[in-house]
C-alpha cells in the first residue's frame, strides 16, 4: 500500500492563508473518525528545507495552501521538481521542495498541490465564506484523488451538519 | 533624461517590498530606495485583546521567525503581571532561552546553508543558475543535508519547547507551561547520529571553517562588499556578555564608542526615535543623542558581536576572538562579515544548548512565577535578524490599548538603503541595461541583513523578483525577472 503524507501550510491567523492548514486538520479528523489510517498528516507556516527530507519517506505526498487569483475555486496539479529559488529563504515552493528531495535523498514521490481560493487575509480568524466552500469542495476533491491514487473506494460527502468519509 | 531602476521582490497579499534606483542624464546613481512594508496593521489589530493572549497573538504577524514574537510579547507581558524579566523560576527562563537558542541556531543555519553557501562555494560572480542549494545539493551533498538536519534540530528544540510547530503556546505570562522530559532531552543530547547536540557542535564548527577559508581566498571582495561604517546596537548582558535572550541595551559607533550606555530597554523610548520618509511605509528608527541624521544603527549578528565584549562559551568564545582580532579590536562594519558573525553565534547557539541540556533545572516542576499586575511592558529578545521591541499597554479590565513593535528590518532600514546605495554605485552607475550581476549583486547585498519582506503569510501565484530599468516618463528600457 502507498504511504501517502497531506501536508498544509498557510498562517491560520491570516483567515484565509490558513486554508492549506485547515484543509489537513479537517482531512485528519475524517480520517481519525472513520479508521481510515492510509493518510499522515503535517502542518506548518510555510514549506523549508527540512521537508525535503519528510516528503522522501514518503510514496505520495498532497501538499495543501490557499490561492490568490486562481481561475477556479479549487485546483490540483501535478508537481513536477524545479530549481527555481526565490528572493529569501523565508518560504519555499513544493516544486523546489521535491526538487531537493530528489537531489539529497535519491526519491521523488508523487507529488500534487491542492490550492483553494482565498479572497481576504487580514489578521484574525475565521476564513470568508467563501473560502470555507471552497474548503469543503476541496474536501471532496482530495477524497476523489485518493481513491484513484490507492484504487480505494471512499469519498468525502459533505453537508452541514456532519462530514464523513466512506471507505 | 533621469532614470530609474526598480527591483521589485515578492509580492505578499499585504503589500510588497522594492528597490528603486534613481538614475541622472548621465547614468550615475543618485539616489536609491529600499521599500518594505511595515506591521501597523496588526498593532491595532492587538488593541482590545486580553494582554495574556499576546504571546499567541503574535505568532500571526510572522509565519518564519514567530517564536522571537512569541517571546518577546511573553517578556513584555512578565512586565504587566508584575513579575519583571528577572522574576521568572529557573525552569521558567532556563526553558524559554533553550526554545530561542532553538530558533537561532535553526535560522542562522538555514540562512547560512541556503543563501550563503552557494556563493562561497561557487562564488558570487558564478552563473546565477549554478549559484543556489540545489546545485550545492548536487555538488556537495553531505554539506547540504548538514543544512537539513541542523535546520530539522533545531525545529525539533522549538517543537519540545513550544509545544507545537503552529502558534506554540509554550511561554505563558510570567513563566512557561512545560519542562523538558528526560525522554526528550535524551533525544537531543544522545540521539541516533546525526540527531544529538554534539553533532550540532561539530557541523557549526565546520560551517564557519567554510567560510573562514572562503574569506581567505577572496579577501578583497568580502572585505570590500557594501561595507560602510555604521553605529550598532544590540541587547548584552549586564556584565557585557552576549545574550541574545535578554540584558540591557547598548549601542557603539563605528570607533567602538559607547554611545548607548547599558540602558534599561523598559525606557528604550527616551533613547530611540522613529523617522518617517515620504516614499516608505517602514520607519527609520535612530538614536535620539545623535540625531535623525547621524543617529542610525544596525541590528543583527554583526552588531551583537560588535557590542559584547565577549561571548559566554567557549569554542565561540575563540572564534569571536579572531573575529575582534582582524578588525583590531574595533568594531566589523563590513556587510559581508555579517555572515561570519552569524557563524560565529550558530556556534555559540549550539553551545548554550548543549550547556541547557545538561542542566537539571528544565526537569523543574515550579514553571510559573506570579506579582502585581501593572499597566505597561516593554519585551526584547534578539532575534536571528536583530532586536526585536515588544511594548504593551493594558487597561483596568486588563485589555491592550496600544501596541508598538519595531522589529529587526525596521532597525536595519537605513543599514540596508545604504548597503544598496553602496552597490549601485559600484555597479550600475554608467550603465543603460540591467546585467545578471546587478541584480545579484543587490540581491547579495540585502540578504546579508536577511530582511523580513514576507512576515505574515503566503500564498501560490506569487510574483519573482523583478528589476525594470525605467525612463523619466515611467517607460521601460529593460526588464529582468527572476
Amino acid at each position: 500500500m502507498k504511504k501517502i503524507l497531506l501536508f498544509g501550510f498557510g498562517n491560520i491567523g491570516r483567515q484565509d492563508d490558513g486554508l492549506g492548514i485547515l484543509l489537513a486538520e479537517r482531512m485528519e479528523e475524517l480520517a481519525l473518525n472513520n479508521g481510515f489510517g492510509l493518510l499522515d498528516f503535517e502542518a506548518n507556516y510555510q514549506l523549508n528545507i527540512e521537508d525535503a527530507l519528510t516528503i522522501s519517506q514518503y510514496d505520495v505526498v498532497l501538499f495543501a495552501d490557499a490561492g490568490v487569483n486562481q481561475a477556479e475555486p479549487v485546483m490540483i496539479a501535478k508537481v513536477e521538481p524545479s530549481a527555481q529559488t526565490e528572493f529569501t529563504m523565508h518560504a519555499m515552493d513544493p516544486s523546489f521542495i521535491l526538487h531537493l528531495c530528489r537531489g539529497l535523498y535519491d526519491t521523488s514521490p508523487e507529488t500534487y498541490i491542492i490550492t483553494m481560493r482565498g479572497s481576504e487575509f487580514e489578521f484574525g480568524q475565521p476564513i470568508t465564506t467563501e473560502a470555507s466552500q471552497n474548503l469543503n469542495a476541496a474536501i471532496s476533491m482530495v477524497a476523489r484523488l485518493l481513491s484513484e491514487i490507492t484504487g480505494v473506494e471512499f469519498a468525502a460527502d459533505f453537508n452541514k451538519e456532519t462530514l464523513t468519509l466512506n471507505h | 533624461m533621469g532614470q530609474k531602476l526598480t527591483i521589485e521582490p515578492v509580492t505578499r497579499v499585504e503589500g510588497h517590498g522594492k528597490v528603486t534606483i534613481h538614475l541622472d542624464d548621465d547614468n550615475n546613481v543618485v539616489e536609491s530606495r529600499l521599500h518594505i512594508v511595515e506591521f501597523r496593521g496588526f498593532e491595532r489589530f492587538v488593541q482590545g485583546r486580553p494582554y495574556w493572549e499576546a504571546p499567541v497573538l503574535v505568532q500571526r504577524l510572522c509565519g518564519i521567525c514567530p517564536v522571537s514574537h512569541h517571546l518577546a510579547a511573553a517578556k513584555a507581558i512578565d512586565i504587566i503581571t508584575g513579575v519583571g524579566p528577572d522574576g521568572l523560576t529557573p525552569t521558567g527562563e532556563k526553558m524559554r532561552r533553550l526554545m530561542h537558542y532553538g530558533q537561532i541556531f535553526q535560522s542562522h543555519a538555514l540562512h547560512f546553508f541556503h543563501l550563503v553557501s552557494p556563493d562561497l562555494l561557487f562564488g558570487i560572480n558564478a552563473n546565477p543558475e549554478k549559484r543556489n542549494v540545489i546545485e550545492v545539493a548536487r555538488e556537495f551533498r553531505e554539506l547540504a543535508v548538514q543544512g537539513v538536519m541542523m535546520r530539522k534540530f533545531g525545529q525539533e528544540i522549538i517543537k519540545a519547547t513550544a509545544g507545537k510547530k503552529i502558534h506554540g503556546t509554550g511561554a505563558i505570562a510570567g513563566g512557561i507551561n512545560k519542562n523538558l522530559s528526560l525522554e526528550e532531552r535524551d533525544f537531543f543530547k544522545n540521539g541516533k547520529d546525526p540527531m544529538n547536540i554534539d553533532k550540532m557542535i561539530e557541523w557549526s564548527k565546520e560551517a564557519l571553517q567554510l567560510f573562514k577559508k572562503y574569506h581567505l581566498e577572496n579577501k578583497e571582495f568580502v572585505d570590500g562588499f557594501a561595507a560602510f561604517p555604521s553605529n550598532h546596537l544590540s541587547l548584552v548582558r549586564k556584565d557585557g556578555a552576549m545574550d541574545l535572550y535578554h540584558g540591557v541595551l547598548r549601542a557603539v559607533d563605528h570607533e567602538g564608542k559607547k554611545i548607548l550606555h547599558d540602558i534599561d530597554y523598559q525606557n528604550y523610548l527616551d533613547y530611540i526615535g522613529e523617522g518617517v520618509k515620504s516614499w516608505s511605509y517602514m520607519k527609520f528608527p535612530f538614536l535620539k543623542n545623535l540625531g535623525k541624521k547621524d543617529g542610525w544603527y544596525r541590528v543583527g549578528p554583526l552588531a551583537r558581536l560588535n557590542t559584547c565584549d565577549f561571548i559566554p562559551s567557549p569554542l565561540a568564545q575563540k572564534e569571536f576572538e579572531e573575529f575582534k582580532a582582524y578588525t583590531k579590536g574595533k568594531p566589523n562594519n563590513m556587510s559581508l562579515h555579517m555572515h561570519w558573525a552569524r557563524l560565529i553565534e550558530t556556534l555559540h547557539a549550539a553551545e548554550v544548548i548543549n550547556d541547557l541540556l545538561n542542566d537539571s533545572d528544565l526537569q523543574g516542576t515550579d514553571l510559573v512565577a506570579h506579582g502585581k499586575k501593572c499597566d505597561e511592558g516593554v519585551g526584547l529578545i534578539e532575534a536571528p535578524r536583530g532586536t526585536l521591541f515588544h511594548h504593551y499597554k493594558v487597561n483596568s479590565d486588563d485589555l491592550i490599548t496600544m501596541c508598538n513593535l519595531i522589529v529587526s528590518t525596521t532597525h536595519n532600514n537605513e543599514p540596508m538603503n545604504i548597503a544598496v546605495r553602496k552597490v549601485a554605485d559600484a555597479m550600475i552607475s554608467g550603465q543603460r541595461s540591467i546585467k545578471e550581476g546587478m541584480l545579484n549583486a543587490v540581491e547579495v547585498a540585502i540578504r546579508a541583513y536577511d530582511p523580513c519582506l514576507s512576515c505574515a503569510t503566503h500564498a501560490m501565484g506569487k510574483m519573482p523578483l523583478e528589476l525594470s530599468l525605467l525612463d523619466a516618463t515611467g517607460a521601460i528600457l529593460d526588464r529582468k525577472l527572476k
